[in-house]
């Protein structure tokens, strides 16, 4: 059987309060696509901050321009575009958060969780010429929703106390 | 669901219970001016119970991490207590729960600080 991909997308201004749209937006998509719990924290998690960049590095906080949201539902993932109107970044010149010397930063995590709590994530160069996000989350198999759902390749915690 | 914090006296340490999400915008301020007021008096050691905070973002993050550098600065301490589930895996993938002390039991945390 065919299936179709499902799109939806939305124009955000440039304010904190498009945060938040963004986040309950698309966790209303998720939870209808079948997303267990555990993986709709991470999807509303990974928006969160993909529109925080957006807002904060890509837009500089400037209200005269515009967040771009993307969401495509294909047959087997949920797809997330933000594209903002900056000038764009290289994934490479992102300093590492894990770093012994940028744990006290008290900023610069946002990607490292997009990362950690997605299946697929890459930036790159969007028509606006700034930076847009693609991230991307395997739909769950039928039955396997659950509230335990497993997150992205890097959601194991990486060290215990 | 916004922040609310309240804060009580424990001898010399200060118990701040907080409720809600820690997020960018009015949470993260909330904890900021919090912690602030609360080194404008000289209380130096603070506890903050998160038993109530189910979610915090990057924004979040990092005004832990900034009001813990404040107060460390002051010579004083800031410590976590009663984590969520969510919170705890979030401090533990970002490498942020071996900086702070986290208890689990506000008494051993309150003595902890002496």
């Amino acid at each position: 059987m065919a299936s179709e991909t499902k799109h939806l997308e939305m124009t955000l201004e440039t304010i904190v309060e498009s945060v938040n749209l963004a986040e309950e937006m698309c966790l209303r998509v998720a939870e209808a696509a079948g997303f267990g719990e555990d993986d709709c924290y991470r999807i509303g998690m990974s928006v969160r901050e993909g529109v925080i960049n957006a807002f904060h590095y890509g837009n500089q906080e400037r209200p005269d321009k515009k967040i771009y949201l993307a969401v495509d539902l294909t047959a087997d993932k949920m797809i997330i575009h933000v594209l903002d109107e900056g000038v764009g970044f290289k994934l490479a010149d992102v300093p590492d958060p894990l770093a012994e010397e940028n744990l006290l930063s008290t900023s610069g995590r946002g990607i490292f969780l997009m990362r950690a709590f997605m299946d697929e994530f890459e930036v790159v160069s969007g028509r606006t010429g700034g930076a847009e996000i693609v991230m991307s989350k395997k739909l769950p198999t039928p039955g396997s929703a659950s509230p335990n759902g497993q997150g992205g390749r890097n959601a194991t915690p990486q060290q215990e106390a | 669901m916004s922040l609310h914090a309240t804060h009580r006296d424990a001898g010399k340490v200060t118990v701040v219970d907080l409720s809600g999400r820690i997020v960018l915008g009015d949470g993260s301020a909330l904890l900021r001016k919090t912690i602030r007021g609360l080194l404008e008096d000289q209380r130096k050691m603070i506890l903050l119970n998160l038993a109530d905070v189910d979610y915090i973002d990057s924004s979040g993050i990092g005004e832990l991490v900034s009001g813990f550098t404040a107060v460390k600065n002051q010579s004083g301490d800031l410590k976590l207590l009663h984590l969520t589930k969510k919170v705890k895996d979030l401090l533990q993938i970002t490498k942020l729960y071996t900086v702070f002390d986290v208890f689990t039991d506000e008494g051993t945390a309150i003595r902890s600080f002496s």
